[in-house]
């Protein structure tokens, strides 16, 4: 299980670096969802399921195909890319990476003070999930629910443009 | 020892068979395609046209398999593989018969609807990396269209979960002893039966490909042996989406003594193999904005409301 889950872990830093560094958009993407399809992973050696089942369905199916819909639509050409090179100067990376780097300390001491790596402790099935999300959480489910529903009617709103014309051919002059 | 050698025995029996029947269902198309439509389809090579596969095959493998120089080389290669590797992990989770399944896994059914989502990146990356705007066009098409029928292909399934309880396959199998689900949940089956034509992109939803608006769509770039994956790809999955019926609804395995297990999966399964292709025999091409309409305006309300009545009906009887 551990030696599974350490290459696991290297493929998602990998893929996650790739993510950022790359250029060209879509590669970005792809990078980004073999990032995702590796915590999927990780989830699932740690004994939820549940969840890395939902993490492949809703991430690294649903929402990325969006985003790499998006950018097929945006038709981005190779200046484009050459912009985007210019963005990785130091100048601009060195503050976040400072913060991390504090972040990657912080989990380097919690993981050595540890004595003993909980791997695969126990299953979490789909019911407990359930069961949890709709007693113990049942606040920050309608949150949600009343956030996304906000964003149904303004996606409606925006998308409701009155039709001057019925068909390009059928233009009134 | 014996029972590692019988699960290598399982895992590539099952491959060798999936791939034998996707090739074979090409010929058996094209000959049911032609008995509808009052022709005799191919009938030359060997009995009956039977080796017309392997005459396929053979050019196929031989074609040039040319990548064009305006195209995103790695994805372009990488597109083909996709669709093979999502429907083939999704036939782990088929419980064939009793002791014949690659896992028993506990969320078979949300692992199938994962790679049912990741299965749409083959067609909307071949279709980008292609650099064609008949290509992208398709990709494009193939993206909203596998997004939006997902949607409701997983909520259409969700009945089925509730009166089983479990998100095993074999578990739901063994649920339908006394009455298929195909009774109680009608609905969802019709439900299931749409959406999984518009995963496989067949006609009539073929939309991503319609080769009278957009040469081939997103794979007019492609020849030889990757246009092969694809093409066989498909077939694949017919019949994973055919083999998800049968267990789903129309009791797996189950069925009279008289015949094994295994013949009973099988014939249900070709039944509904069958059935798709008489859709494509019958049925015209929808438009690409009547296709989103009806998706989201009638199949995903009638599969909220089927997800409620059974809730509801759970409920009061358990």
């Amino acid at each position: 299980m551990m030696i599974l889950f350490l290459i696991t872990a290297f493929v998602a830093i990998a893929a996650s670096i790739l993510a950022i560094t790359r250029t060209n958009a879509v590669h970005a993407l792809l990078n980004l969802i073999v990032s995702f399809i590796a915590i999927a992973i990780i989830l699932f050696l740690l004994g939820a399921p549940f969840i890395a089942a939902l993490e492949v369905v809703v991430y690294a199916g649903a929402i990325m195909v969006l985003f790499i819909f998006v950018i097929m639509m945006l038709n981005v050409g190779a200046e484009t890319e050459e912009k985007k090179s210019k963005w990785l100067s130091p100048k601009i990376w060195i503050g976040p990476a400072i913060l991390s780097l504090v972040l990657f300390l912080e989990l380097t001491y919690v993981v050595l003070s540890e004595s003993e790596i909980l791997l695969q402790s126990s299953q979490i099935t789909p019911k407990e999930v359930g069961i949890s999300l709709f007693t113990q959480y049942i606040l920050g489910i309608e949150l949600v629910a009343i956030m996304l529903m906000a964003g149904i009617i303004g996606a409606y709103h925006i998308s409701r443009v009155k039709r001057k014309v019925k068909h390009r051919f059928l233009k009134e002059e | 020892m014996s029972e590692t050698w019988q699960i290598i025995l399982i895992i590539y029996g099952i491959l060798f068979g999936i791939l034998t029947i996707a090739a074979a269902l090409i010929y058996v198309e094209r000959r049911l395609l032609a008995l509808w439509q009052d022709r005799l389809g191919p009938n030359r090579v060997g009995p009956f046209g039977l080796l017309q596969v392997v005459a396929d095959v053979i050019k196929i493998f031989f074609k040039e398999d040319w990548i064009p120089k305006f195209a995103d080389k790695k994805i372009f290669i990488l597109a083909p593989g996709i669709i093979m590797v999502t429907i083939l992990l999704s036939f782990a989770i088929i419980p064939f018969a009793p002791g014949i399944f690659i896992s028993e896994l506990n969320i078979g059914l949300l692992f199938f609807l994962g790679m049912s989502s990741l299965g749409a990146y083959s067609i909307v990356l071949g279709g980008w990396a292609s650099n064609n705007k008949y290509a992208l066009l398709g990709a494009i098409r193939g993206a909203a269209q596998m997004v939006s029928y997902e949607v409701f292909m997983g909520l259409s399934l969700m009945g089925v979960v509730m009166m089983t309880g479990s998100l095993n396959m074999v578990d739901i199998v063994e649920a339908q002893q006394h009455v298929w689900f195909v009774i109680p949940q009608f609905i969802g089956f019709v439900i299931f039966m749409i959406a999984g034509l518009a995963e496989s992109h067949r006609i009539p939803f073929d939309i991503p490909e319609s080769e009278s608006e957009l040469v081939a769509g997103f794979h007019s770039e492609y020849s030889g042996m990757k246009f092969g994956m694809f093409f066989v790809g498909e077939y694949m999955g017919i019949t994973l989406i055919s083999a998800m019926i049968t267990t789903l609804f129309f009791g797996g395995w189950l069925g009279p003594d008289f015949l094994p297990p295994f013949m009973w999966f099988i014939i249900k399964t070709f039944a509904f193999i069958a059935f798709i292709i008489l859709l494509r025999a019958s049925l015209p091409r929808p438009r690409y904005d009547q296709l989103m309409g009806y998706g989201w305006k009638i199949l995903l309300p009638l599969a909220l409301l089927n997800l409620i009545i059974t809730g509801a009906i759970v409920l009061a009887i358990g």
